[in-house]
């Protein structure tokens, strides 16, 4: 009874998140038009989450991408199969992995960075402050925020997987020799603009659910120092198991 | 619209608050019977306060008798559960968020740390208001800045970052950027809290200048008897969710009930208890150890 | 403002990489011009696909010229109805060609590899493909394999 009891407050407590980040969702699609309006906001927050965010995604999708392609080669030597083996990188890292580590990288580098910063604003006052002079921290904070971060992500996803394939072709062709010529006819008979839809597609859906998961935790966050430190966490967590989730149902939906 | 409830909240003949002290008519802001519980607390059991225009109100009373939440209902940052509370023409708890907004717009408010923009350097965070509301060319947005941060005496400072500024300084900023955009009410929560005499000197005389230069009225939440002493025109104690004393300022030292008394003196134990509710000490020694 | 200066160079450059990567993804990983452009269909019946699948390439000499655009079965006569879906260029592939179901490596997937016939006119857009060979399926090779061995031995010990 005790632990049903236990079951039902987390099931209860986990909707209500749910459905007080859907409700937040709502106000902040309902003032992106305004928010756009102000778009020298939104590039400030690009800058923040993307470009900051730039050198780490390079250097993970370099070696990403070296890895894919050493362990995809001794697989595929195994059967012969080598020379599909800038096709098989490609596929993984336009489909799969490109969007999927991105987003894991973007929760622990611009979301961890967006949530304790308007937690931080939240607990020093800030926030108040701006209601007292008029200026809603939702839209003049949050939004451009939230909508600097999905700008960023597909464009982080694009940078990641394009230097993930560069590495695969480092390590398949410059090291294991693959017949360069091969490299990239196998990889353009085997991807097709389906695949790279699907990649922009998950981009997409993975930038609102990140940076909406980091905004969220920020502005909700406990005014304290242990509060933003918790929004933090709970900013990483949140984002990469719904991450993980949506991966699942959005590829399974696609095939 | 706006400028024409302004000139409603505004004392007509600016900054003489001290000549109609005694008018009893002229109140700014009336709290009726207001009501409001967090949780099973109950913070306020039917407050009534008047505030009257052109004065430098004090709000005293010891910790967690709601005196930052008493500023929330008054900003309309919080609705009371029962009561009314008008700032001016406004019934506060009713207004939709742009009316809300407009009467923000008349309020400046200085907050217990500043609260600047730690993004923002000294002068745009003065700005923020202005550069936020007005489209103003950017020279007389610098012109309105500097003055302001001169009447504070930070004017050298503007180039600084909020990180490089002592607590008073801070403070001193913050108030810059509450009056910039001209406020009528202007709201200190706890401004004395955590300063060396120096800015707490400085500080005392910003807000007794300000509020005759500029004929504004003041709203000081606060427990620093003393320095309040030299500000406030008249003072309210708040305590258990009411108000129990009020008067000009002399007058409630002098007062004799015991309440007043242990306040204003410090005394440890009194109305207000020592001890947190408890069971009986006794009882409570001897009951096995574990959880309740 | 330098700081702004340095804000939107750095934003410029990230949009400007961002975007030029998308572009290499669009244009220089994926089959280029595949999709984009103009094709015709043929339909061609097996009796058993084995392993195919949508968008599995149609080759003709090793060389792709389509993909297979829908698989289906025909209610009636039980069998497999793939269409395909062929690059205009290649317009020149004989009526009487074969199309059959091979199999890319050991453990590659299935791909449709067309032969020339000898006919002098052209598939044309909606055409069928009469003549076509089936998936070898594994299994079924197997156990005929067995099955041919079992009856040389099926003398000796009967059951």
């Amino acid at each position: 009874m005790g632990l049903l009891g236990e079951l039902g407050a987390t099931l209860a407590s986990f909707l209500r998140t749910l459905g007080s980040m859907a409700i937040f969702l709502g106000r902040l699609i309902a003032y992106t038009p305004a928010g756009l309006m102000r778009f020298r906001l939104v590039v400030h927050q690009v800058h923040n989450t993307g470009a900051l965010s730039l050198v780490i995604i390079m250097l993970s999708g370099f070696f990403v991408g070296m890895v894919l392609a050493l362990q995809g080669f001794d697989l595929l030597a195994r059967f012969n199969s080598e020379n599909v083996l800038g096709g098989a990188t490609a596929l993984a890292l336009i489909k799969e992995l490109g969007p999927v580590i991105t987003a894991l990288l973007f929760a622990g580098r611009a979301g961890t960075a967006l949530a304790s910063e308007i937690g931080l604003m939240k607990a020093t006052d800030q926030l108040s402050a701006m209601e007292m002079m008029a200026v809603d921290p939702m839209r003049r904070v949050v939004l451009p925020r939230f909508l600097g971060g999905i700008i960023a992500m597909p464009l982080l996803v694009a940078v990641f997987t394009a230097i993930g394939i560069f590495g695969a072709w480092t390590i398949g062709v410059a090291l294991m020799g693959v017949d360069p010529g091969v490299f990239w006819s196998q990889m353009q008979s085997l991807v097709s603009m389906d695949d790279v839809r699907e990649g922009i597609f998950k981009s997409v859906v993975f930038g609102v659910t990140a940076s909406l998961v980091a905004v969220y935790e920020g502005y909700t966050a406990w005014p304290t120092a242990e509060g933003v430190g918790r929004a933090t966490t709970r900013t990483v967590v949140i984002t990469a198991v719904a991450v993980l989730i949506l991966d699942y149902m959005i590829t399974a939906a696609l095939l | 619209m706006s400028a024409q409830v302004s000139t409603a909240l505004r004392d007509p003949d600016g900054g003489s608050g001290h000549t109609r002290a005694d008018d009893p008519g002229d109140n700014l802001v009336e709290m009726r019977g207001v009501s409001f519980r967090r949780g099973e607390m109950m913070i306020f059991d039917g407050l009534d306060m008047n505030i009257r225009r052109g004065q430098v109100t004090a709000i005293m009373g010891p910790s967690g008798t709601g005196k930052t939440t008493l500023l929330r209902l008054l900003t309309g940052q919080l609705r009371p559960d029962a009561g009314t509370v008008r700032v001016g023409d406004y019934d506060v708890p009713t207004l939709g968020l742009n009316r809300l907004y407009d009467l923000r717009r008349q309020m400046g408010m200085l907050f217990q740390n500043g609260a600047l923009l730690t993004d923002y350097n000294v002068f745009d965070n003065v700005a923020f208001p202005l550069r936020e509301h007005t489209r103003l060319p950017e020279r007389l947005i610098r012109h309105i800045v500097l003055t302001k941060l001169h009447a504070v005496g930070l004017r050298g400072a503007a180039w600084l970052y909020p990180a490089e500024l002592s607590g008073g300084m801070n403070r001193r900023v913050a108030l810059a950027r509450a009056i910039v955009m001209d406020p009528d009410i202007l709201i200190y929560d706890e401004p004395f809290v955590g300063l060396d005499p120096i800015s707490m000197g400085v500080i005392v005389r910003l807000i007794r200048r300000l509020n005759d230069a500029l004929g504004l009225t003041s709203i000081v939440v606060s427990h620093d008897i003393h320095e309040l002493e030299v500000v406030a025109d008249e003072s309210f104690l708040l305590a258990e969710g009411r108000v129990v004393a009020h008067g000009p300022h002399r007058e409630l030292m002098a007062q004799d009930s015991a309440l007043v008394r242990q306040f204003m003196h410090g005394e440890a134990d009194g109305p207000v208890p020592y001890h947190f509710p408890a069971p009986d000490y006794a009882t409570d020694l001897l009951n096995t150890p574990g959880r309740r | 403002m330098q700081q702004t200066r340095t804000v939107e160079l750095g934003t410029g450059l990230f949009v400007f990489l961002g975007l030029a990567a998308l572009f290499f993804l669009t244009t220089q990983t994926t089959g280029s011009g595949m999709g984009r452009v103009e094709t015709y269909s043929v339909t061609a019946r097996f009796d058993n696909i084995g392993g195919l699948t949508g968008r599995a390439p149609v080759t003709m000499a090793g060389v792709t010229i389509g993909r297979v655009e829908k698989i289906a079965l025909d209610p009636d006569r039980l069998d497999a109805v793939v269409t395909l879906k062929i690059d205009r260029r290649f317009d020149q592939i004989p009526e009487d060609s074969e199309a059959s179901i091979l199999t890319a490596g050991l453990l590659g997937g299935n791909y449709i590899g067309i032969g020339a016939g000898g006919s002098m006119d052209a598939l044309r857009d909606g055409d069928e493909i009469y003549i076509t060979q089936s998936a070898l399926v594994l299994e079924s090779l197997i156990s005929r394999f067995l099955f041919s061995q079992s009856e040389d031995q099926s003398d000796e010990d009967n059951d």
